[in-house]
């Protein structure tokens, strides 16, 4: 009996102390291990994508350019992480300045004011800001597909630099800030679970802007440009499936109900996408091609991005095929409209996106619906579709003025489309003094 | 008959290739080979500049019809030169007599098999 008392006794000792110990490290919330485990996962998940893009992009270009596109992904993760940190996630996530344009708080700056916070969500404001950092890396890094073989390495860098404060920013801030205006706009907020305007629609039209302002490669559309290597193609659509858990299960910043919903919406869309692409190209083209399932992977899983949160499994599935199916037609237009999208950059993440944003509307989950009626009373299909469309067409303006803008500066500040005798002789030897594939050559 | 052998720069293979088509010679044979004449090329390995012994060349193989030899080679000279008046491994055309040639689906002989 006495050995019972002095054994509760301590525990109870212990138990005090430990919780007075988190209290005081957090100021108020309590770390939830659970969702900060995830979420630390789930940063690094997003990250593996941004060289599971550089595979699949590099695998695509010809063998003389395959590195200078692999460095446009990896360029990108050290500038727009550079930049992140000093004024980049202030601008995202602080409270509105200039009328709502940006965010902005002093804490902010080079992250000094959040190093012993814990947000509400039970995780550690550096996890949160780490795990959104790794959005504005990829998102400049899928431009690049657009114009990929023919721009100069300085003038991509000054450019994506420019195009992350200038457009990425603001367009996470509208989008994910609580005192966002999509945030906030309709019954319920404009629907962007993961990323579909902020991410694929800003990057598509940008990079469609961009591949029409530069003009076509050299020779386009007449000589062939065979893809480098499509076993690292694939290799990269695999590893940004994987990484993709990352990005929309993690987007529910926490791990819980709604982290399982996403996870599930984002694989069955990306295998229905790739499924559809497949029969769509088996029929049309009497092949199913390698790099058409990959493709249609990706179709389906930008399609579900904005989506993941509030679809369930059919709407996930039907997202897929219609992504795929829009997506293909418009990759299939690309060549009638004479634009050189180089890897469909817009083709795919720009219609994707789009796809998603809208049609999504259509599969939204009744508790989510329920939800917004009880906070605006009348609210249903049409009128969520209504603030869908405005966050879409939004997005396409703003990125699309803001992309051209940033590219006229940039042209003449240092050029930016890269001389003809440089083209021809490849981005790698003739902005990095290498060879992609030395082996291929004795040496 | 002639075999017409050019070594030329990788870079400006497209170049000479779209030059050639359009001088409507278009049966061509393209390889990747190594070798070293008199270039010496630089590259960049963890800060150093190191010169590699072999060099990357394009390799082109044309069987041409002697009237087609002329027109070939000038092509071939007026587009390999890189640009500014050539340069040192701009590489060497090579012609040699090409005692036959077959097609090997009807089974020609000599000129008209070219």
């Amino acid at each position: 009996m006495k050995k019972i008392l002095l054994k509760s006794t301590i525990m109870l000792i212990v138990i005090v102390l430990a919780q007075a110990g988190v209290v005081f490290a957090s100021e108020g919330n309590h770390i939830d291990s659970g969702a900060t485990a995830w979420m630390l996962t789930s940063t690094a998940l997003v990250l593996l994508m941004v060289p599971g893009l550089a595979m699949f992009y590099g695998g695509l270009v010809r063998t003389k350019n395959v590195l200078g596109t692999m460095m446009h992904s990896f360029a990108a993760m050290g500038i727009m992480t550079v930049l992140w940190a000093i004024v980049g996630y202030g601008m995202c996530f602080g409270s509105n300045v200039f009328g709502g344009w940006i965010g902005w708080d002093k804490k902010y700056l080079f992250l000094n004011g959040i190093d012993t916070e814990i947000m509400s969500a039970g995780i550690p404001e550096y996890v949160f800001s780490m795990f959104q950092g790794k959005f504005a890396i990829i998102t400049p890094a899928l431009i690049a597909g657009a114009f990929a073989e023919r721009v100069t390495f300085k003038g991509y860098c000054i450019f994506i630099a420019l195009w992350g404060l200038l457009v990425y920013n603001p367009l996470c801030h509208w989008v994910w800030a609580s005192d966002g205006f999509l945030f906030n706009m309709g019954a319920n907020g404009a629907i962007d679970f993961a990323g579909g305007t902020v991410v694929h629609i800003s990057a598509g039209i940008s990079g469609l802007v961009a591949a029409i302002y530069l003009g076509a490669r050299r020779g386009y559309p007449e000589t062939a440009m065979p893809p480098s290597n499509l076993v690292m193609t694939m290799m990269g659509a695999g590893l940004l499936w994987v990484g993709w858990f990352g990005f929309n299960a993690g987007s529910s910043v926490t791990s819980g109900l709604s982290t399982a919903q996403a996870l599930t919406a984002t694989q069955l869309a990306a295998a229905s996408g790739a499924l559809t692409w497949l029969i769509i190209e088996g029929v049309h083209q009497g092949k199913a091609t390698a790099l058409g399932f990959a493709s249609g992977i990706l179709a389906g899983l930008v399609a579900v991005t904005p989506a993941a949160g509030v679809v369930q499994p059919v709407g996930a599935l039907a997202l897929g095929v219609l992504s795929s199916v829009f997506c293909y037609l418009m990759i299939t237009a690309k060549s009638k409209l004479g634009y050189d999208d180089s890897l469909d950059a817009f083709g795919v993440h720009g219609t994707g996106g789009v796809v998603g944003a809208i049609m999504l509307t259509f599969f939204i989950r009744k508790s989510w619906m329920d939800q917004a009626i009880a906070s605006s009373g009348d609210w249903g299909v049409w009128h969520q579709l209504g603030v869908q469309a405005a966050a879409v067409l939004i997005a396409i303006a703003y990125a699309a003025v803001g992309t051209f803008v940033i590219l006229l500066a940039v042209n003449k500040l240092v050029g930016l489309k890269a001389p003809r005798e440089k083209e021809m002789m490849g981005l790698d030897s003739a902005y990095h003094g290498e060879h992609g594939y030395g082996m291929v050559n004795p040496s | 008959m002639k075999i017409i052998t050019a070594i030329i720069q990788e870079d400006l293979l497209d170049q000479v290739r779209e030059a050639l088509i359009e001088a409507e010679i278009t049966r061509i044979t393209v390889t990747r080979v190594s070798g070293h004449g008199q270039q010496i090329d630089e590259e960049i390995y963890r800060g150093k500049k190191v010169i590699p012994n072999l060099l990357p060349k394009i390799r082109l193989d044309i069987a041409v019809n002697d009237a087609f030899v002329d027109i070939t080679v000038n092509t071939i000279i007026k587009t390999a030169k890189s640009p500014g008046g050539g340069k040192v491994g701009d590489g060497k055309i090579f012609i040699t007599p090409l005692e036959e040639c077959i097609r090997i689906r009807t089974e020609e002989h000599g000129g008209q098999a070219i």
